[in-house]
């Protein structure tokens, strides 16, 4: 069951969880606004960009 | 537009992983023989068909809300993998993947282990099975996100079945690793298609509406792969500086 968990986590979320604790929290931002009445389109596609410089930035140090 | 892109990102992610298939069932075909690797490969075909079949129906009968906004996050964590990766190799942070590098490799380890008897090659069919299944897996998955959230999984099906019908054509006459096909564009292409697609019903699935209907993937398409290059850029730059000094 762990190995299973482990090659799912690895198959999806891969070398780096900061991409993907970024996108959830910016899904659930866009939910929030939205239901506030704000414009949300814009939430997703910044932390995209934002969490990708973000994380070839830490690849790069540490290669 | 979204019907073809919903065959092109499954046919170019198909034909990436099938090439990479490929070399692992050639170099274990050649070095231990056919009739065990090939077992393999259909036992690993079968399976990953098992999937699609199993896993197709499952996510299709999530409400769309509910699908869009779990599935759509999945494909675009899932998406910016495969950006990251091909970005890092663009920019010379990651090796290229090399086909041929990979076949004399995988024949080396094969060439490494003795045979038991003259039955069923265990090595050979568990490493074609392996190989074909972990490279399938994703292609699964991408077929069956792709397809539910367009609302068709035969499509997408169609796509992936058709970049491996063509990969294996193309070996077959060439008998040999695929090593001209531009593996490294392809992933960069698919990176992009499921970062564009995810982000675009992820979004839908948090309930806001994108200025401009679906004519926002093409927007979105390419600010992302404008993005891409420039961080390919950036990143080759801070490496030519980092080896100079």
């Amino acid at each position: 069951m762990r190995g299973l968990g482990r090659f799912l986590y690895d198959f999806v979320v891969g070398d780096d969880p900061l991409v993907a604790v970024l996108v959830v929290a910016a899904i659930a931002a866009a939910w929030l606004l939205d239901r506030a009445g704000v414009e949300a389109w814009w939430v997703v596609p910044a932390a995209v960009i934002a969490a990708l410089a973000l994380s070839l930035r830490r690849a790069a140090r540490t290669s | 537009m979204a019907s073809l892109s919903l065959l092109l990102a499954t046919f170019l992610a198909s034909a990436v992983e099938a090439v990479e298939a490929f070399t692992i069932v050639l170099a274990v075909g050649v070095t231990r023989g056919w009739r065990s690797t090939l077992w393999g490969v259909a036992a690993a075909s079968l399976a990953l068909a098992v999937v699609v079949a199993v896993l197709g129906p499952a996510v299709t009968s999530i409400p769309i809300q509910w699908l869009r906004i779990v599935v759509g996050g999945l494909l675009l964590v899932f998406g910016l993998q495969w950006l990251r990766k091909a970005i890092l190799r663009a920019s010379g942070y990651k090796p290229l993947h090399d086909e041929e590098a990979a076949f004399e490799e995988e024949r080396a380890a094969a060439g490494a282990v003795g045979r038991t008897g003259s039955g069923l090659d265990p090595y050979a069919f568990t490493v074609a099975f392996k190989g074909v299944l972990l490279e399938g897996l994703e292609v699964a998955f991408i077929v069956v996100t792709f397809g539910a959230n367009h609302g068709n999984i035969p499509l997408a099906a169609a796509g992936a079945v058709a970049a491996v019908a063509v990969v294996l054509i193309a070996g077959v006459v060439v008998r040999a690793p695929l090593a001209a096909v531009p593996e490294n564009t392809m992933k960069f292409a698919v990176g992009l298609l499921l970062t564009t697609f995810g982000t675009f019903w992820a979004t839908e699935g948090a309930g806001a509406s994108w200025p401009g209907g679906d004519a926002a993937l093409l927007g979105l398409l390419a600010m992302y792969t404008v993005v891409s290059l420039l961080l390919v850029r950036l990143l080759a730059r801070g490496r030519g500086a980092a080896v100079a000094a």
